[in-house]
């Protein structure tokens, strides 16, 4: 099939960026999106122009470096998966795809589709985690049964990959559903307990430091989830940081 | 030999570990804030060492080609983490997941490091569940366990099919307590493009900073090498895109021995390559196997109206199908271990029996699992008389219950509805058990630099066991290096900071930069793309699962011209002062192309039959057993490990002999 | 205001619990509204007795006016802010794929809310302070529905009620429902805790709607 790519070139973070237009041929409904990205790559390189950069690494739609908003979505249009999984057959003859970087404040370009994604290392780094030593004697790993809805849950909370998805789906670039992923993985688990109400008064505290939205529950970030991590996390992220707060 | 000692303490098996543990130095906590420690990779392996010895209060470093260390390779293992736990009571022990592991790799690897990893796999978990890795549980609260690759237990721990992904965002959290308390200093985005060895001691990296094109020196009193496999050598593999051996190969072309190179995984079931496009092949988790039954037609005139899209699998009768597994091995059927699964897929594909557009895939079926469990469920839901389409139904919802997620991304990428016809599978470059050379301690030959995790040529002998890859990368980060390391910084305490001001840093970085400059200055008549993909097909086709000697020489020989050729005329856009990935892409081909070369000498010099090696003229003469693998105990049961003398074909071999003490060798037979 | 709570979600939880607020204050301005469909009088009594008590003349409607404002600011400060989160736009953006319209646009239909109570206002609150707090004009208790209905005698002013009305009703179905999000309840009852809202969020409105019309055509 032929298309019209219209995709954001940016040469470093400084420079000012601008949406260009490649017509590209010969792309087969086997391809992955990003595999028609190699197609014009190469195609790039051949004519001696820079290549199109952008982020992408296991291409199995579990890393969560893909960081594509196409077509005005992230990830493109099909649910529950990463643009690296995202195949051409979604697509038709003659369309015009856009391809933009996930867009946030908090998120700058680097260079062309590739941006900083930085700000979610550094919520997890204010508090998403378990200050335990690795002794190799810590309690025998059965000693606290955990009941399984909650095992599950938070399971379903920890599969988040990172990706930003849902701050670039929302209007507000916000990233609650990212923070409270991580918040709720801990909030759920008895081994969390401890260390709960430092643990989300930090992550949140990091969270509106980085400069993203504020969340006005419009739901697009649940639904553009490539995990479907659901919005009953942001509910207990608010829950949380609210008990947090008035325990001071 | 001689200069291989792999310092294996002395002792009764079972004792060696808490031996060698209760006797090496320690650094005390003072000094230990005085010692700085660079880690290279920040996946299970490296991620776990890095949060532990900034634990222990050494000041660390790591470098990841990422943008975050979450974002490792680690993170796409799918099955699960074996434990000698024996939570299941079914007969599981420390010596049975050793033995296995030992059996698994046919007899190439170490009795004394297997053993050491089955006995800390126990505190894995411990460790895991205290971190809040969220494991699959019963519903009585408790851990659960599932059997994999055909062994007699239940010993794999799993969170549905993200194990991998939950081990290491809990090895990533650990990271990040030790980041918050300023011990570990993260570099996202850098490369590491050499080791700096000061007076025979490794003492720091070069590093490259891909959002700047930077070059960078980073000393330390010691470097710890944790960047994974080199499966992407075949371009098609499993691995990320940017997996690769650059890390592993510049400190084997400063003094480290390269082992096994040859020893590779190629995994029975991943889904089969589409088209010349292809950029990454996926993979089915092994578990698939325990319900699907694998098969190719049993007429070739029948495979070749599938693959013309004149007949379809589910029109051919039963008697029809040829499935050759559980007719070759009727005792493990679908469950034989990886390499054997492998080989036999393409035996029937090479005969011309495959069933894609390619002739390179094999049916993968889940009829006959959705039927007996559709009856299974009807039955206990008091529905003695179903209907075919109510056990249809049934059995495909307690199929969806335990593979949902894989037969949904099966269907994404290849657009055919699992349920209904049957799976398409072919094999894929999977895992690497070679690596760098490292003594008991993980230390490889340079002083100073260790390697772990599936850089190092590690536990698994010449093929690996489903679920032990994650093990053997927890216990190397969290259990074993952090020990080992304190022994050689012990002598360091006085040492001081390392500067970088030194002619040996000078000399590393110009080397780095005079390489930079050489990729970016070829004549531009092709792509990086271009070489890594012929590079790939020589390697697929020559040295993958079957080789022989004409073949591997023929490799050598295209190799080593398609070098040449690549930094004549290679291209790379750009400038190297700035976010590049083509050039990236284009130092780690260059490394490729001298691995594959001595990928090949070593399987050329492995005259036998073994795990993931085979070569054709070693295989059984008669018998039961006639055109299986044949192993030579007498004369390869040793580690090859390769020192480099300025070309990989002139790579000198080391051999460290193979001692089997507590486990009699044998052949493995799954007829 | 946007000083005094920093955090994100306190100022999220200050959104929902002022809109709370105001969800309650409307089913209870309605209530008495309705009263003038099909008695005047006790539409009277009761209007009297708002307008005189004590309790709600100087500690609910200065709550009131407190939330009103707060609401609509903090709505204000927050917008600013998104705005600021997203600083180049996309180039093409399809928001519609994965959020209704209501829910991307509460600061339209907030804004015209907000217009509407100035006119709102002006119409009712305005000449009522007059006549208590400024002209000390002499009780009457029978005042209130005469005056109500002078006020719908206008079709364009009844118009313009109406439309706002429909405006509100938007602004509610995202609002109300997404309020007990917020302030994190998110169970097994949510569904119909939501069904609730969303039923609200229509028959409210409608109902004012109604009034304005029915008081209209009386005339």
């Amino acid at each position: 099939m032929n298309l019209t790519l219209k995709i954001w070139r940016q040469k470093d973070a400084k420079s000012k960026g601008s949406m260009v237009n490649y017509p590209i041929s010969g792309i087969e409904d086997d391809m992955s999106f990003l595999e028609m990205m190699d197609v014009l790559n190469e195609e790039l390189i051949n004519k001696g122009e820079e290549p199109v950069v952008f982020d992408h690494d296991c291409r199995e739609g579990i890393c969560g470096s893909c960081s594509l908003q196409i077509n005005g979505q992230p990830h493109g249009p099909d649910r529950l998966i990463t643009a690296c999984q995202l195949h051409m057959r979604s697509f038709k003859d003659g369309d015009t795809i856009f391809i933009e970087p996930f867009r946030a404040k908090a998120f700058p370009v680097i260079k062309d589709l590739m941006i900083d994604r930085s700000a979610f290392d550094r919520i997890q780094q204010a508090g998403g985690y378990i200050s335990v030593n690795t002794s190799g004697n810590t309690v025998d790993a059965n000693a606290i049964p955990i009941e399984k809805e909650n095992a599950d849950d938070s399971f379903a909370a920890a599969t988040c990959i990172g990706c930003g998805a849902c701050v670039a789906a929302c209007k507000n670039a916000s990233a609650m559903l990212f923070t409270s992923a991580k918040v709720s993985q801990f909030a759920l688990l008895p081994q969390g307990q401890v260390e709960a109400t430092d643990r989300v008064m930090a992550m949140v505290n990091q969270m509106d430091e980085e400069g993203f939205g504020n969340c006005t529950n419009t739901g697009a970030c649940e639904i553009e989830c490539p995990k479907g991590i659901s919005l009953e996390n942001i509910a207990r992220m608010n829950r949380e940081y609210l008990a947090a707060s008035l325990k001071g | 030999m001689s200069i291989l000692d792999s310092k294996i303490p002395e002792g009764p098996l079972a004792d060696k570990w808490t031996k060698h543990k209760n006797e090496i130095n320690l650094v005390n906590p003072a000094n230990k804030r005085n010692i700085d420690i660079i880690v290279v990779g920040t996946g299970l392996a490296g991620g776990s060492a890095a949060a532990t010895l900034a634990e222990l209060g050494y000041n660390v470093k790591t470098f990841c080609y990422q943008d975050s260390p979450r974002r490792a390779h680690s993170i796409a293992a799918q099955g699960g983490i074996n434990a000698a736990k024996n939570y299941q009571g079914d007969g599981d022990s420390v010596y049975r997941l050793f033995y296995d592991t030992v059996k698994g790799g046919d007899y190439r690897s170490r009795e004394a490091n297997v053993h050491r990893l089955a006995e800390v796999s126990t505190n894995i978990i411990d460790q895991c569940v205290a971190q809040g890795v969220p494991f699959a549980r019963e519903y009585g609260g408790l851990l659960d366990n599932r059997s994999f690759g055909g062994v007699l237990v239940s010993r794999t721990f799993y969170a549905k099919g993200q194990t991998g992904q939950q081990l290491l965002l809990g090895a990533y959290s650990a990271m990040n307590r030790q980041i918050n308390r300023g011990k570990i200093k993260s570099h996202t985005r850098h490369e590491m493009l050499d080791i700096v060895k000061i007076d025979g001691k490794a003492r720091g990296i070069i590093a490259r900073n891909l959002v700047t094109g930077e070059i960078e020196r980073h000393s330390a009193h010691a470097v710890v090498l944790a960047s994974g496999g080199y499966g992407n050598l075949f371009y098609l593999s499993t691995y990320a895109m940017g997996s690769n051996v650059t890390a592993t190969w510049k400190a084997h072309r400063r003094g480290a021995y390269f082992a096994n190179p040859c020893y590779t995984q190629i995994h029975p079931t991943c889904i089969p390559v589409s088209g010349d496009h292809q950029s990454k092949l996926t993979l089915m988790s092994e578990s698939l196997r325990n319900d699907g039954r694998i098969w190719v037609p049993k007429r070739k005139e029948d495979a070749e109206a599938i693959r013309a899209g004149k007949l379809k699998p589910t029109q051919l009768a039963e008697e029809e199908r040829d499935y050759y597994l559980e007719r070759r091995y009727p005792a493990f059927g679908n469950l034989v271990p990886r390499d054997v699964a492998s080989r036999a897929a393409k035996e029937r594909c090479d005969a011309g029996f495959g069933v894609n557009k390619t002739g390179e895939a094999v049916y993968l079926d889940f009829a006959a699992a959705i039927q007996r469990y559709g009856t299974e469920k009807a039955y206990t839901s008091g529905n003695s008389n179903p209907t075919k389409e109510e056990v249809t139904k049934l059995g495909t919802d307690v199929v969806e219950a335990k593979y949902g997620n894989l037969f949904q991304m099966y269907e994404k990428i290849v657009d055919e509805n699992p349920y209904e016809t049957p799976m398409m599978i072919y094999p894929a470059v999977h895992y690497a058990m070679g690596g760098l050379w490292v003594d008991y301690n993980l230390q490889t030959t340079i002083p100073g630099c260790y390697a772990a995790g599936e850089a190092n040529f590690s536990d698994h002998g010449a093929n690996r066991l489903g679920a032990s890859a994650l093990m053997q990368g927890l216990a190397d980060g969290y259990f074993v290096l952090p020990y080992t390391i304190g022994d050689y910084l012990s002598n360091d305490i006085l040492t001081g900071k390392i500067p970088t001001d030194t002619p040996e840093f000078d000399e590393a970085e110009n080397q780095v930069k005079e390489h930079i400059q050489k990729l970016m200055s070829g004549s531009g008549t092709h792509s990086v793309d271009y070489y890594h993909k012929k590079l790939g097909k020589i390697m697929w086709n020559k040295c993958g699962m079957s080789r022989n000697e004409k073949e591997l020489k023929e490799a050598i020989e295209e190799i080593t011209a398609l070098r040449e050729d690549f930094w004549k005329n290679v291209k790379v856009p750009g400038t190297s002062d700035t976010m590049n990935p083509e050039l990236e892409k284009a130092g780690r081909v260059a490394d490729f192309l001298e691995l594959g070369e001595l990928f090949a000498k070593d399987a050329l010099d492995r005259r036998e039959s073994c795990g993931g090696h085979f070569r054709e003229e070693s295989v059984e003469p008669s018998g039961e057993q006639k055109g299986e693998a044949l192993r030579d105990d007498e004369n390869y049961k040793y580690v090859a490990a390769w020192e480099y003398q300025g070309v990989p074909q002139k790579a000198k071999l080391h051999k460290e002999a193979l001692v089997f003490d507590n486990i009699e060798l044998k052949t493995r037979s799954y007829k | 205001m946007g000083g005094l709570i920093k955090s994100s979600i306190a100022r999220k939880v200050a959104m929902a619990l002022s809109g709370l607020f105001l969800v309650f204050f409307l089913l209870q301005h309605f209530s008495i509204n309705f009263t003038s469909v099909f008695s005047p009088e006790t539409f009277n009594e009761l209007s009297h007795f708002m307008g005189t008590n004590p309790v709600v003349q100087f500690a609910l409607q200065p709550v009131l006016i407190f939330a009103v404002i707060f609401h609509f600011v903090m709505g204000f400060i927050l917008e600013l802010q998104n705005n600021k989160a997203r600083a180049v736009k996309y180039a093409k953006y399809n928001g519609g794929a994965n959020a209704p319209w209501v829910s991307r646009n509460m600061i339209y239909s907030g804004l015209v809310v907000l217009a509407f109570l100035g006119l709102h206002f002006y119409d009712f609150w305005v000449p009522e302070m007059v006549y208590k707090y400024v002209e000390f004009a002499p009780e009457d208790p029978t005042r209130y529905y005469s005056e109500l209905l002078h006020r719908f005698e206008s079709p364009i002013r009844t118009g313009l009620y109406v439309v706002s009305f429909v405006f509100l009703a938007l602004h509610l179905w995202h609002g109300f429902a997404s309020s007990f999000q917020s302030v994190g309840f998110n169970n097994k009852y949510s569904v119909a805790a939501t069904k609730f809202a969303k039923a609200f969020s229509i028959a409210i409105p409608l109902g004012f709607v109604v009034i304005a019309l029915v008081l209209h055509f009386n005339h």
